[in-house]
C-alpha cells in the first residue's frame, strides 16, 4: 500500500538525532511490549510480514504521532483481536474474560525463547529459473498494490542494475495476501541517485533495494 | 502506555498464551547478550585475518557462524566493505530491519522518520548530523533493507593499529561504524 511508512525520500522530518549511550529500552514497558510480540509470533499466531503490515495499516495520523513501541502495541492488540486471540472487551476490562484459543503448542515458555532469538529462515527452493542476472538493467515496475509490498515508492518506475542475486525467498506480498509463501527470486538492484532524484542529485551516491522478481521488468 | 501494556501482558498470561518468565528471558537477552560487541568481534577478526575477511565478504552468515564466541546467526547476512573510494550505509526505509543478531536492537535514530526518509536522498547531510565528513569524491552507497537480507558494514581499519590484537581492535569498532553513520575510533581514544 502507498502508506505513510514508505518514507524514503520524504522531506521535513528534520535532522537525525543520535543519542549517546542509548539503552536497549527507554522504559520497562517497551521491553515487555517487544517480548510479548516476539512470544505471540513464536506461538505461530502470525509471521513477520503480517506484523509489518499491521504497522503499515495504522492510520497515518496515528503512525506519525506514536512512538515506535506504541505502534507495536497498537499493531499487536489489533492482530490479536482480528485473530480472535484477545477480544476488544478483554482489553477494555483489563483481564481475560474467556479461556485462550488453543494454539497447539501450549503457552510460550522460557524453553521457547532461544528459537525466537534467531532470525528466521526465508530462503526456499526455486519454483522457476531466475529471470534476471547480475549486470542486467531492470526497471522497478510502476505498481501500487493496495496490500503489503516491499517495493518502496521512491524506486518505482526507475531503472537500475542487478548487482546481486540473493536466492529464492518467501514473498511477503503473497504471505500477507493469504496466498502462502510463493517463493520468488530476490535481487539487489542498484540505482544511481540522479536516476531517482533528478539531475541535481549527488553524482557520487548510489542506492540499492532488495527487490523480488515480480517487482522488476526488463528494460 | 505502561498500564495498557501491563494489562495486555496480564491478559496474555491469564489466557495461557505466554509465561511471564519467557518474556523476562527475551528482555534479558536483549539487555545482556545481544549487542554491537558481537559485530565488533567480527570486524576485528576481519581486520586481522585476511582469509576470514574473504569468507565474510563471500558469505557473512557462514563466516560469522564459524566464530565460536558468536555462534549461529540468521541467514542472508551480507558484509559490505568500506574502501578509500567507497563508503557504505544501511537503512530500512519501510520499517526497522536491522542485523540485530550481530548488533542488538536498533537505536532510536535508526528507526526515526528523519533517518529513514533522508538517508536514501541526501546521505552526506545525514553523515553531517553524525559529525562525519567524507571526501567529496568518495562514492556513497546506501543499502535499503527491503527484504530479509541484513547488511553489516566493514569499516576501514584505522591507521596506527599495527600489531594490535583482536580484542584491542574490537574496542575501536562502534555500532555506528557498522551501520555506516560513523567511523571507527582513533587508536588514541582507547590506548
Amino acid at each position: 500500500m502507498d502508506g505513510i511508512h514508505d518514507m524514503g525520500g520524504m522531506d521535513g522530518f528534520g535532522k537525525v538525532a543520535p543519542e549517546p549511550n542509548e539503552p536497549p529500552f527507554h522504559e520497562p514497558w517497551e521491553g515487555r511490549m517487544l517480548a510479548m510480540n516476539r512470544a505471540v509470533r513464536g506461538l505461530g499466531a502470525w509471521n513477520i510480514d503480517v506484523d509489518r503490515y499491521g504497522i503499515e495499516s495504522l492510520p497515518p495520523r496515528v503512525y506519525l504521532t506514536s512512538s515506535y513501541y506504541e505502534r507495536w502495541f497498537l499493531r499487536t492488540v489489533r492482530l490479536l483481536a482480528e485473530r480472535g486471540l484477545v477480544g476488544a472487551d478483554e482489553m477494555e476490562a483489563g483481564r481475560a474474560l474467556r479461556p485462550g484459543k488453543d494454539m497447539g503448542r501450549g503457552a510460550f515458555a522460557p524453553a521457547d525463547v532461544e528459537r525466537v532469538m534467531r532470525r528466521g529462515s526465508y530462503g526456499r527452493p526455486a519454483q522457476a529459473p531466475a529471470q534476471f542476472k547480475i549486470g542486467d538493467r531492470v526497471r522497478a515496475k510502476n505498481i501500487h498494490p493496495k496490500s503489503h509490498t516491499r517495493l518502496p515508492r521512491y524506486v518505482r518506475g526507475h531503472v537500475g542494475v542487478v548487482e546481486r542475486v540473493q536466492g529464492c525467498c518467501v514473498f511477503p506480498d503473497a504471505v500477507v495476501a493469504g496466498k502462502g509463501e510463493d517463493p520468488q527470486w530476490l535481487y539487489t538492484v542498484r540505482f544511481d541517485a540522479r536516476e531517482l532524484w533528478g539531475a541535481d542529485a549527488d553524482p557520487t551516491v548510489k542506492v540499492s533495494v532488495e527487490a523480488f522478481e515480480p517487482y522488476l521488468e526488463h528494460v | 502506555m505502561e498500564l495498557r501494556v501491563r494489562a495486555l501482558e496480564k491478559i496474555l498470561v491469564e489466557k495461557g498464551y505466554v509465561e511471564t518468565a519467557a518474556l523476562d528471558r527475551i528482555i534479558e537477552s536483549y539487555e545482556t547478550k545481544v549487542g554491537p560487541h558481537i559485530g565488533a568481534r567480527v570486524i576485528a577478526k576481519a581486520w586481522s585475518d585476511p582469509s576470514f575477511r574473504r569468507s565474510l565478504l563471500e558469505d557473512a552468515t557462514k563466516a560469522v557462524s564459524t566464530l565460536a564466541e558468536v555462534g549461529r546467526v540468521g541467514e542472508h547476512l551480507v558484509a559490505v566493505e568500506n574502501t578509500p573510494q567507497l563508503h557504505n550505509m544501511v537503512v530500512c526505509t519501510l520499517c526497522s530491519c536491522y542485523p540485530w543478531d550481530v548488533l542488538g536492537l536498533p537505536p532510536v535514530w535508526y528507526k526515526s522518520f528523519a533517518y529513514r526518509s533522508r538517508v536514501v536522498k541526501e546521505p552526506r547531510a545525514v553523515l553531517a548530523d553524525f559529525g562525519v565528513v567524507l571526501p567529496a569524491s568518495t562514492e556513497i552507497r546506501v543499502w535499503d533493507s527491503t527484504a530479509e537480507t541484513r547488511f553489516l558494514v566493514v569499516p576501514m581499519r584505522p591507521a596506527g593499529t599495527d600489531g594490535w590484537n583482536e580484542t584491542k581492535l574490537a574496542s575501536l569498532v562502534t555500532r555506528d561504524c557498522m551501520i555506516g553513520t560513523g567511523l571507527p575510533k582513533n587508536p588514541g581514544e582507547v590506548a
